[in-house]
């Protein structure tokens, strides 16, 4: 897995790429959680993803609710099918707020 | 009749489940199973594998058997570890409207596959997961 910080407008864009699974997710779960502790509005662009399994689902679980509870954004973007086929498996499709692209979460 | 297709033995570390997953994909798909039912089916095997490493060996070393067979239309994978034996009566999915880390494990398991069981280890030791799922062959739209 590789996992890449950078700023868009007033975001950080997490990108995260490869197999996030339970040997990498802490790595991911990482980066995720800091930024919003660092009071960052956080995007994680999972288009490069070709495995996600629960332990990364977790990680993006964690973000959701820290940036819920210290009013910040927290959004996907890019799920790639293999993203999208976990996040559909654990009913959390509709959960997430979802877009295609980091402009549309700028845009909005 | 059941052919044994595959069985490997492997330390439970996290840093093999990619390896896992491999051996899971390259042998469904050497049955005929099409890919989208495929990763599916690792998505189940790995998972499997997580719980063994997370909560039957916790802290501890060990390692895990996998054994893949074929009975007919039926693919089977079967997990043996040598932790100590767990109540199986406790393996149980979650609600899934309570969003949360964590938990997920079971749930996924369960959707991937068409039959799962967990049973206590020969001589008192250790656990087995026997995961079974009807084959649905590539390009059809049913099981073979």
């Amino acid at each position: 897995m590789e996992c890449n910080l950078r700023t868009e407008g007033q975001f950080t864009v997490v990108t995260l790429s490869g197999d996030v699974d339970l040997h990498y997710s802490p790595e991911a779960r990482k980066q995720i959680l800091e930024q919003l502790k660092a009071n960052k509005n956080v995007l994680v662009d999972l288009s490069g993803v070709s495995y996600i399994d629960s332990s990364g689902i977790a990680s993006l679980v964690e973000g959701f609710q820290l940036a819920r509870n210290r009013k910040l954004q927290f959004g996907l973007v890019g799920v790639s099918e293999a993203a999208q086929q976990v996040l559909q498996l654990a009913r959390l499709d509709k959960i997430f707020q979802i877009k295609d692209s980091i402009g549309d979460f700028i845009n909005q | 009749m059941q052919h044994h297709l595959f069985h490997q033995r492997f330390v439970a570390q996290s840093d093999q489940l990619r390896q896992v997953r491999e051996w899971v994909r390259d042998t469904a798909m050497s049955c005929g199973m099409s890919e989208e039912q495929a990763c599916r089916v690792v998505i189940g095997v790995n998972e499997a594998c997580m719980n063994i490493i997370t909560h039957a060996y916790r802290d501890c070393s060990g390692d895990i058997e996998l054994d893949i067979l074929q009975d007919q239309a039926d693919l089977i994978f079967q997990l043996t570890d040598f932790a100590s034996t767990m109540d199986c009566s406790r393996i149980k999915s979650r609600d899934l409207s309570d969003i949360r880390p964590g938990g997920l494990g079971v749930h996924f398991i369960q959707e991937v596959m068409d039959e799962v069981s967990y049973l206590p280890g020969s001589n008192d030791s250790g656990n087995v997961v026997i995961m079974k799922v009807r084959i649905k062959v590539q390009g059809a739209g049913h099981g073979m």
